[in-house]
């Protein structure tokens, strides 16, 4: 038998253990969703996340280890943001009955998820560049960050931010618009890929396609309105 | 399939060029999404091809979250200074920007005659 130090130099090094911890995780998460009969608060990326974070500080991993292999799911990002081509296609005739109601539900929502994140925090104390780090925190990832360095925010704070308001919106929107009685799959969809990005597009689509096609929309949209009002917003309010 | 996952990945790249060309404030992926509906649009065909591999990539798009959510974990400190305040903005305001949208989709549709088809 190899020396188990050995071995474990070997797994360090290769991108092969931190892939499969990624996809293994992924899945044990999901079961346990499933368990748990998809309560809410039971989401599949949150639980996925404590359980690797749990394995990587058990085992004093670096981040950036885990990475080398992680990076293989993470770049999967950009082709699977392309492919929601393919659902917007799909409801082509659901997109362009609702022009109009999208134009509205980006405006009300973008306006709303900017300037109560920014009136919130400035209520409870928060100042400087926490709060500004906050105001893009609905847009996905890449311009959230971008916009947050442009208006004096703190980039890494602002990704802790951004995924934390999807992972929020993920929980939050089921049992919200539940209790509403929303039955419009198009509205549901659009606002939450608007108010939380992709990972409230991925929740969208386990819940239904049109509100996942819905979603998409809503996020490329956001992505865009947020890079031009945050900082609009900002420069007029500091 | 793996056809399909070029074309995906060229839409991205083309997506990239321009996003960094033309120093646009959308990222890359977005505008090839848009690119690549335009290009459904004008060929209909191409759609009902690529439709397997979407779709399979779509059913597990919050897998792909959970890298950079573990990233997260590593900077968690510089949450914790205002911890309160900013959970408390976070799920205030995403649930605040859910209903604005919800209700204001609903509204128009309403006013502009888009009622539901399902």
């Amino acid at each position: 038998m190899t020396d188990p130090f050995e071995l474990w130099s070997y797994l360090a090094e290769e991108p092969l253990l931190w892939l499969t911890v990624t996809l293994a995780a992924y899945v044990i998460a999901d079961r346990i969703a499933e368990a748990l009969r998809r309560h809410p608060l039971a989401n599949p990326v949150l639980i996925a996340i404590i359980l690797i974070a749990l394995v990587l500080t058990i085992s004093s991993t670096p981040f950036e280890a885990y990475f080398e292999g992680a990076q293989f799911v993470h770049f999967m990002l950009g082709p699977a943001t392309v492919a929601l081509a393919l659902p917007l296609y799909d409801n082509l005739g659901r997109v362009r009955k609702t022009l109009l109601p999208m134009l509205a539900a980006l405006l009300a929502g973008a306006v709303t998820a900017i300037g109560s994140a920014l009136g919130i925090a400035y209520a409870l104390g928060v100042r400087g560049e926490a709060l500004l780090s906050l105001a893009p925190k609905s847009a996905t990832a890449p311009v959230a960050l971008g916009v947050s360095q442009a208006i004096g925010g703190e980039p890494t704070l602002t990704a802790v931010l951004v995924i934390l308001t999807g992972i929020t919106g993920a929980i939050v929107a089921t049992p919200l618009l539940n209790a509403l009685r929303i039955t419009d799959w198009r509205a549901r969809g659009f606002a939450v890929g608007l108010a939380a990005h992709g990972i409230g597009t991925a929740h969208a689509f386990r819940v239904n396609s049109t509100a996942g096609a819905f979603a998409g929309i809503g996020m490329g949209l956001n992505a865009m309105l947020t890079a031009l009002l945050a900082p609009l917003v900002v420069g007029a309010l500091f | 399939m793996i056809q399909n996952v070029a074309i995906l990945l060229l839409f991205q790249l083309g997506g990239e060029l321009a996003s960094r060309g033309f120093g646009l404030p959308v990222p890359g992926p977005v505008i090839g999404l848009a690119a690549l509906f335009a290009t459904f649009i004008a060929l209909p065909r191409l759609a009902d091809r690529m439709r397997e591999t979407t779709s399979g990539l779509l059913a597990h798009l919050s897998l792909l979250f959970v890298p950079a959510g573990v990233g997260v974990t590593a900077h968690l400190g510089t949450f914790a200074e205002n911890g309160l305040a900013l959970a408390a903005a976070l799920i205030g305001s995403t649930t605040l920007a859910i209903l604005a949208g919800v209700w204001a989709f609903i509204l128009t549709a309403k006013l502009t005659g888009a009622a539901a088809d399902d």
